[in-house]
């Protein structure tokens, strides 16, 4: 048992080291002074200097916040929305097809998913004028749909747990369903919808291949600049980047984990 | 009263108040997904049947009025042509090929690392789960990124072995199906760990020290109890990582090279070099029927992971 359990832990390191090490140097380097970008050169700050002054960047993380805000806040009212239909009311006609139709996002190949939603837009406008070209309005449409898919896994697995005595009482006590959703059952799913919207907002800002097609000419989120920029060979200000990002997801994750300890423990007292 | 389930509750009380409330809940989200998700589909079968041409948008339509009559433009010929050029049905093959090879190699790393978190201390456990989901929040784009700077031939290993005196020239690695191998493994390894880990954490050790008590070897208590035990999550675990891999874009642009053929590329090139989107819609429609029995063996593995929880 013992031999079994070394090599486990072998395993386990090699496979966490596999994980964060391409992470790690992307971080290292983007402190390089030197514009190679894996050979060092010295400690160097001026390829953060360099981002925040390169306008096309900015202006798409821009537009990528604005996408991501928008389609985050949208997933979960759609993904709520389903998730409380399918795991709280009884039999009705179209259950299986919901069902589905919020599942299914979830595997679909992303190019299949940019394609179908881009020719559906162009029919749409040719048929009733709307959306009127694309852009930006487009972008979050797209997002908002496979962002409830993800959404909906989370919130259809708290709704699942929630201790069902706590509605049931509102309701004998006389409160009517809606106020029931809105001041017992959004409360105690809150948490679900946080993270929820925090996975969705994550998903709109990392996504290049749905935005890409169903992007039009002025609307270039951030992964679609970073990837013509990485198309072209590495560059360091593309590092400077990526260290923010990781930075700042590593920290909400952190902070979104010690959270979640703390309430699991006050809850058990 | 008490005794009903909540839902039909909510629902009698609205039925009362006419049915509407309900409906409208219903509709919202089955709407949206109709118009957003499922009729775009239909609207890629369509196209699929119609002929390319230099207009916009750059098809014909499958009825026209023409001169007091009905053309129809119905047109098999782009998926005859998916038939017959044989850059297209390497494309699916290499896909495919592509991502099975990866989801083996991602089980292979995967699985012991899901029975290592499974078999920990649970307050370790925790840790280690949000270890292996802290990158799938960082960037995708960005962690394929990094594999450029790791593997070409002024990267990283190059210049640790050649700096150790392993080797002498530096190997190449960026741009072959090989880098696109680690950067599948490397990006869906969490989905893999994720649906593994939930069943394993679920496996009762005692038929593991039954299996021992009875004389069996590790090896064997593995391949005949633990691996059977665990197969609902192991296919989908495979499932998560090879279906999003078959149709894959990113990796195979960043890191493969002009020999890498995979399908997601082909589909992306016909629709933005080519312009012609007939072409794209039918390799997606074919696409999706190649992904069909891989959803179905999803769906299969979840319901029975479900079922496993009662």
């Amino acid at each position: 048992m013992k031999r079994k359990s070394r090599f486990l832990a072998i395993v386990g390191v090699v496979g966490f080291v596999f994980l964060y090490a391409p992470i790690l140097s992307l971080v290292i380097f983007s402190f390089n002074e030197s514009r190679l970008v894996t050979v060092w050169g010295g400690f160097s700050t001026k390829w953060y200097g360099e981002l925040f002054r390169d306008p096309q960047i900015l202006d798409a993380a821009w537009v990528s916040l604005r996408i991501a805000l928008a389609s985050a806040t949208l997933s979960i009212v759609i993904g709520t929305v389903a998730s409380f239909v399918l795991i709280r009311f009884q039999r009705f006609r179209s259950k299986t097809l919901l069902s589905m139709m919020i599942t299914a996002p979830l595997v679909m190949p992303e190019v299949i998913i940019g394609l179908s939603l881009l020719l559906m837009f162009v029919a749409m406008e040719s048929l009733i004028g709307w959306p009127g070209g694309r852009g930006i309005l487009t972008i979050i449409i797209a997002h908002s749909t496979f962002g409830a898919a993800y959404a909906a896994v989370i919130i259809q697995s708290r709704l699942v747990d929630m201790d069902l005595s706590i509605e049931e009482a509102a309701l004998d006590l006389g409160a009517r369903p809606v106020r029931v959703f809105f001041d017992v059952t959004l409360p105690v799913i809150a948490p679900a919808l946080l993270s929820g919207w925090l996975l969705a907002f994550t998903l709109s800002l990392d996504d290049l291949v749905v935005a890409s097609f169903v992007s039009g000419p002025g609307a270039s989120t951030l992964p679609m600049v970073i990837f013509s920029k990485v198309r072209l060979g590495v560059s360091p200000d593309v590092n400077a980047l990526a260290a923010i990002i990781i930075g700042v997801a590593s920290l909400g994750i952190i902070i979104a984990a010690l959270q979640l300890n703390r309430s699991s423990k006050v809850s058990q007292q | 009263m008490s005794n009903l389930p909540l839902g039909s509750r909510i629902g009698a009380i609205l039925g009362r108040m006419g049915l509407k409330g309900r409906t409208l809940v219903i509709a919202i989200p089955t709407v949206w997904l109709l118009i957003f998700f499922l009729i775009p589909f239909l609207v890629v079968a369509k196209i699929s049947f119609s002929v390319a041409a230099i207009a916009r948008p750059p098809y014909l339509p499958i009825v026209e009025w023409v001169d007091g009559f009905f053309r129809i433009n119905l047109n098999f010929g782009n998926y005859l042509f998916l038939l017959e050029d044989p850059l297209y049905v390497a494309a699916y093959l290499g896909s495919v090929k592509i991502a099975g090879i990866s989801t083996l190699i991602a089980l292979v790393i995967g699985y012991p690392m899901a029975y290592l978190i499974a078999r920990s201390e649970p307050d370790r456990r925790n840790l280690l789960l949000m270890l292996v989901v802290l990158p799938f929040w960082t960037s995708f784009l960005l962690r394929v990124y990094a594999w450029i700077g790791f593997l070409k031939s002024n990267g990283v290993i190059n210049n640790f072995l050649m700096g150790i005196g392993i080797i002498d020239e530096p190997l190449v690695m960026l741009q072959t199906d090989f880098a696109v191998y680690v950067g599948i493994v490397y990006t869906y390894l969490p989905f893999m760990i994720l649906p593994l880990y939930a069943n394993l954490v679920k496996l009762d050790e005692a038929y593991l020290e039954a299996s021992a008590d009875l004389g069996a070897r590790p090896v064997t208590t593995f391949f005949t109890v633990t691996m059977p035990l665990s197969l609902s999550g192991i296919i989908a675990g495979c499932m998560l990582v090879f279906i999003p891999a078959v149709g894959e874009f990113v990796i195979p642009a960043l890191l493969g090279g002009p020999d890498t053929l995979m399908i997601g590329q082909v589909l992306w090139n016909e629709f933005f070099s080519n312009r012609d989107w007939p072409i794209a819609s039918a390799v997606a429609i074919v696409m999706l029927f190649v992904l069909v029995i891989p959803i179905m063996l999803l769906r299969w593995a979840q319901s029975a992971g479900e079922g496993e929880a009662q």
